[in-house]
């Protein structure tokens, strides 16, 4: 039980400390923050149950007025806001990568971390942001996609690190990887 | 940690938490059912005019919290304009603004303290149920005193990749961190087992 608390509290403040981390710029202006590869990670360390909670206690702190996100955001504007859609979807994108790297058991680790990141952090979290952007600036769900493709080769980018991280994750402290316990 | 609550202590500081968050979900979904350009621009104008009230700084720091709109206004205005429908596009730009400014305005006139007070009361039925809350408390306590400990353990690890190599630091840091990260995580749990642990209230 304490363990439990202690792992999840310190997942949400190591998703806020990410955002610290200077964004990388990719070569065609599209820039990605670390914040999002925090979700993945902490879905495919902590498993599908303690990573959601670590991601929706993190955005309880956000929307209760901590400056946490990329950029010093916070407060509850960000989650009415045209991309609040994706803040929405990370506890489930958290939930699914773990889920999907504690089920399939049969592929190495790393590739089932690769791809439970694609699908949580990529595939269900556009679906959801997008649809929030859609919401908010009243456009159809197809032109809300064109206006987000260009962030994706980022978000693939950061599926592959996650996926390099947990490998190695499980080698340092080898019970560490509890979504594989 | 610094708080996204103004320092300009205004009356509505004093307003209950509670009933500003109901509020703020009334005034939200009812924005999505105004179609008229000028009631929108009313409504504009009042979030404006609560915004200025409290005084200059109030003012810009609030004007700050809203610049992550300005990529999603120009997209809107170049779409609108190249579809030629510039009255629906105002009405877009309106709706998103003062969707934002409110629930802005909202975190802004209310304590961290009260903001974690309704969180204490939303979760009364759990208690109810037998449930115990602490948990939730304890972690909220947590991640407030962890960010910055983090903080400071991420600025030794970038410190000392740099007296090292000649590159800037890159994501290959996360590991290490997220390494002091678990083994703080594992000596925080020791700490709290040691200290009665979580679960004594239920036994006694």
């Amino acid at each position: 039980m304490e363990k439990n608390v202690a792992l999840i509290a310190l997942f949400a403040a190591l998703i806020a400390v990410l955002a610290l981390i200077p964004k990388i710029t990719l070569g065609f202006g599209v820039p990605i923050t670390a914040q999002s590869l925090g979700i993945m990670l902490a879905g495919a360390v902590l498993g599908s149950k303690r990573g959601a909670l670590a991601v929706l206690l993190f955005l309880l702190l956000v929307a209760v007025g901590l400056p946490l996100l990329a950029g010093g955001r916070g407060g509850l504007g960000v989650f009415f806001g045209p991309t609040g859609g994706f803040l929405f979807s990370w506890p489930l994108a958290a939930w699914l990568t773990g889920f999907i790297v504690e089920k399939w058991r049969s592929v190495p680790l790393g590739a089932s971390v690769f791809v439970g990141a694609i699908l949580g952090g990529i595939v269900l979290s556009y679906a959801m942001g997008i649809v929030g952007l859609s919401l908010a600036l009243g456009k159809s769900l197809i032109e809300s996609t064109s206006l987000m493709l260009v962030f994706i080769p980022g978000d693939m980018i950061k599926a592959l690190i996650v996926a390099a991280l947990t490998v190695s994750l499980s080698r340092a402290r080898p019970s560490s990887v509890l979504s594989r316990h | 940690m610094i708080s996204l609550s103004s320092p300009v202590k205004t009356a509505a500081h004093d307003w209950p938490a509670g009933l500003k968050l109901a509020a703020l979900c009334v005034a939200t979904v009812g924005l999505f059912y105004i179609e008229s350009p000028l009631i929108l621009a009313g409504v504009v104008t009042a979030i404006l005019i609560a915004y200025t009230l409290p005084g200059r700084a109030f003012l810009r720091a609030g004007l700050a919290a809203l610049k992550l709109l300005w990529p999603f206004i120009v997209i809107v205005a170049i779409w609108q304009a190249v579809i030629g429908e510039l009255v629906q596009g105002a009405v877009i730009v309106m709706r998103m603004v003062s969707a934002v400014a409110l629930a802005n305005l909202v975190s802004m006139t209310t304590r961290l303290s009260d903001m974690i007070a309704v969180v204490r009361w939303l979760t009364t039925p759990l208690r109810r149920f037998g449930l115990s809350t602490a948990a939730l408390e304890i972690a909220i306590a947590l991640v407030i005193r962890m960010v910055p400990v983090l903080t400071n353990k991420g600025g030794r690890l970038t410190e000392s990749w740099r007296a090292r190599a000649t590159r800037r630091p890159s994501w290959r840091l996360v590991l290490p961190f997220t390494l002091l990260a678990l083994d703080d995580a594992d000596h925080v749990g020791d700490a709290l087992r040691a200290r009665g642990g979580l679960t004594s209230e239920r036994e006694t």
